[in-house]
């Protein structure tokens, strides 16, 4: 196996006083879609906070693509080649699609076949492009969230919860974009509730638990043990 | 089991009342102006005063422009905008006296060009003071809006004792180039030309600033910020480096407003920037934190509503705009033109 794009060591985040990330180990193998599972409140967005700077580790390295990104500013993080899509989806509701997108486009004007290709992924980005992103819906705006961080190629793209609170025909659309992304050989690190998702997506899987990592190994390995999900997740498959 | 009703909904179209929301405060400004005419006998005293209100509402607005955005864009509240506004007074009058021998001779292009010197002049100083400010004086105390008001206002105070050192203690007195003396006639009003000049400046610096926040990549950029800076930076963009564009433009716009006000008033003090921070923090907050266009309404509701009520009722003038400020946040308290806070 090639080196990994990311790889977390020993990672300690404290947010006030609290002591939310504990020694998190991780590793993202390239090309692949790796999966941070967990319950809510065990850490999986601090870790990705962590990762594109927001939050700052206290203890431990985050490296990246050979790199040690654990102390660079977020804007030198992100343009090292990390794509993040923050939880809440971080649209700027004054501004339109369009101009969200421009904005997105860090390295200059947007390259026109792929915003062509993101117009078939996400339809309703181009019925919509001149108007106010806040008008958006949900669906639509996670769309423009994800569609905001392909817009150029990265190396390793963070998303958060991509399919919170959408409806089944989006959190389809939202899959197929996440596939084509991998398709093209980007790495993808990826949190995700729903357990059909991420069994259909994700190549390998970490599971956190109380701000460490209390599994790693394949995804397949997770969904045939229905016991392993139980006890690291309080889910089993016949809960979905 | 009976069949579900059908699927009817009804799209009512929105009511009169709110497609015009939006515009509303625009049509506030329409509104003051057609309140002051029909309550200001004289057409002529009208017009005179909707000129003076209008011009006393750009200065303000070029005054309280940069202030808005500093606040919106890094949340960092800067009792000290007001030096910049003296500063830029006596550069730009000291430039002025300089150059007596062009603002003295009856000649229009040798006027503007000396005017223009000025504001030059007062502008580069007040964005170079702006620099040094933020580095010294604001970087210590981001996040802390206590501090930002404690040492913001010591910084002004002093810059204040540094104009007395450097220019004295005493106020200077000023005249406008001599083309810019006096008045034109115009439907029987007088509209003094200083004032149309300063309409003028006001509206091509907000039709600028206006452009660059909608047009350009860095305006895109600022208008995000504002929003949701986090987000700004996790696209790649060091929004640090561009609050600092943005505070050094804003010192500098703080600086063109004092040359305008001093030579509106025809005299400078050491305090003058001070004493025009009321007026200025009514206008942002009325206007919405981080909206450059609620300030510019806002600054012209100011402007105009001082200026018919000081001629209808001298006293209630003191108290309109603070009057203005608590009718407007009763109706919106975010102000105007509230500008979404993700943060």
């Amino acid at each position: 196996m090639s080196d990994p794009i990311l790889k977390l060591e020993g990672v300690f985040t404290n947010i006030a006083q609290y002591h939310i990330l504990q020694g998190v180990e991780l590793t993202v193998p390239r090309g692949e879609v790796t999966m941070l599972l967990g319950r809510n409140g065990v850490g999986k967005t601090t870790t990705l906070r962590t990762i594109i700077g927001h939050w700052r580790a206290h203890q431990g390295s985050v490296m990246f693509d050979g790199q040690d990104i654990t102390k660079l500013p977020t804007p030198a993080i992100a343009r090292a080649g990390i794509g993040f899509v923050p939880e809440d989806m971080g649209i700027f509701a004054d501004l339109t699609v369009e101009e969200n997108m421009i904005l997105a486009a860090m390295s200059g004007a947007i390259d026109d076949s792929r915003l062509q290709w993101l117009f078939t992924v996400f339809p309703a980005l181009e019925t919509f492009w001149k108007k106010d992103a806040g008008t958006l819906s949900g669906g639509q705006k996670q769309m423009l969230s994800i569609a905001r961080a392909m817009i150029e190629e990265r190396a390793l793209y963070l998303i958060d919860e991509p399919t919170k609170g959408l409806a089944p025909a989006i959190i389809t659309t939202m899959a197929r974009a996440i596939k084509e992304l991998k398709q093209q050989g980007a790495s993808i690190l990826l949190v995700e509730q729903n357990f059909a998702v991420a069994k259909a997506l994700g190549d390998s899987a970490n599971v956190m638990d109380d701000g460490r990592m209390a599994w790693s190994g394949q995804m397949s390995e997770l969904t045939q043990n229905a016991e392993l999900q139980e006890r690291l997740m309080g889910l089993s498959m016949e809960a979905h | 089991m009976s069949a579900a009703p059908k699927h009817a909904p009804t799209m009512a179209q929105m009511s009169l009342a709110e497609r015009l929301a939006p515009y509303a405060p625009i049509l506030l400004v329409i509104g003051l102006v057609i309140a002051g005419f029909l309550a200001i006998p004289a057409t002529s005293s009208w017009l005179t005063l909707t000129v003076s209100g209008l011009a006393m509402g750009m200065m303000i607005f070029i005054m309280a422009s940069g202030l808005t955005l500093v606040f919106g864009l890094m949340d960092v509240i800067n009792f000290g905008h007001g030096a910049f506004v003296s500063v830029g007074a006596f550069v730009g009058v000291s430039f002025l006296l300089l150059l007596e021998h062009m603002t003295g001779a009856p000649n229009l292009l040798w006027n503007l060009t000396a005017l223009m010197v000025a504001i030059v002049g007062a502008m580069a100083a007040t964005g170079l003071m702006g620099y040094a400010f933020e580095r010294v004086i604001v970087k210590p105390v981001y996040g802390h809006h206590l501090k930002q008001i404690l040492v913001t206002m010591g910084g002004l105070i002093v810059v204040e004792q540094l104009i007395i050192v450097l220019w004295g203690p005493e106020e200077i007195y000023i005249t406008r180039p001599e083309s810019l003396k006096g008045a034109i006639t115009f439907a029987g009003a007088a509209l003094e030309k200083y004032r149309l000049v300063a309409v003028a400046i006001g509206l091509v610096v907000f039709l600028t600033m206006r452009y660059t926040l909608r047009r350009t990549k860095i305006g895109l950029i600022v208008r995000a910020g504002v929003e949701n800076g986090e987000m700004v930076q996790a696209l790649g963009y060091n929004l640090r480096m561009v609050f600092i564009g943005v505070f050094v433009a804003g010192s500098a716009l703080a600086g063109l407003g004092g040359v305008l006000w001093g030579l509106y008033q025809e005299v400078i003090t050491a305090h003058m920037g001070n004493q025009t921070m009321i007026l200025v923090f009514i206008v942002v907050i009325i206007g919405g934190l981080g909206s450059v266009e609620g300030c510019f309404i806002g600054a012209l509701m100011v402007g105009l509503l001082q200026n018919y009520v000081a001629f209808l009722e001298p006293k209630a003038a003191l108290i309109s705009n603070i009057a203005l400020m608590v009718a407007i946040l009763m109706w919106r308290p975010m102000g105007m033109i509230p500008v979404v806070k993700a943060k």
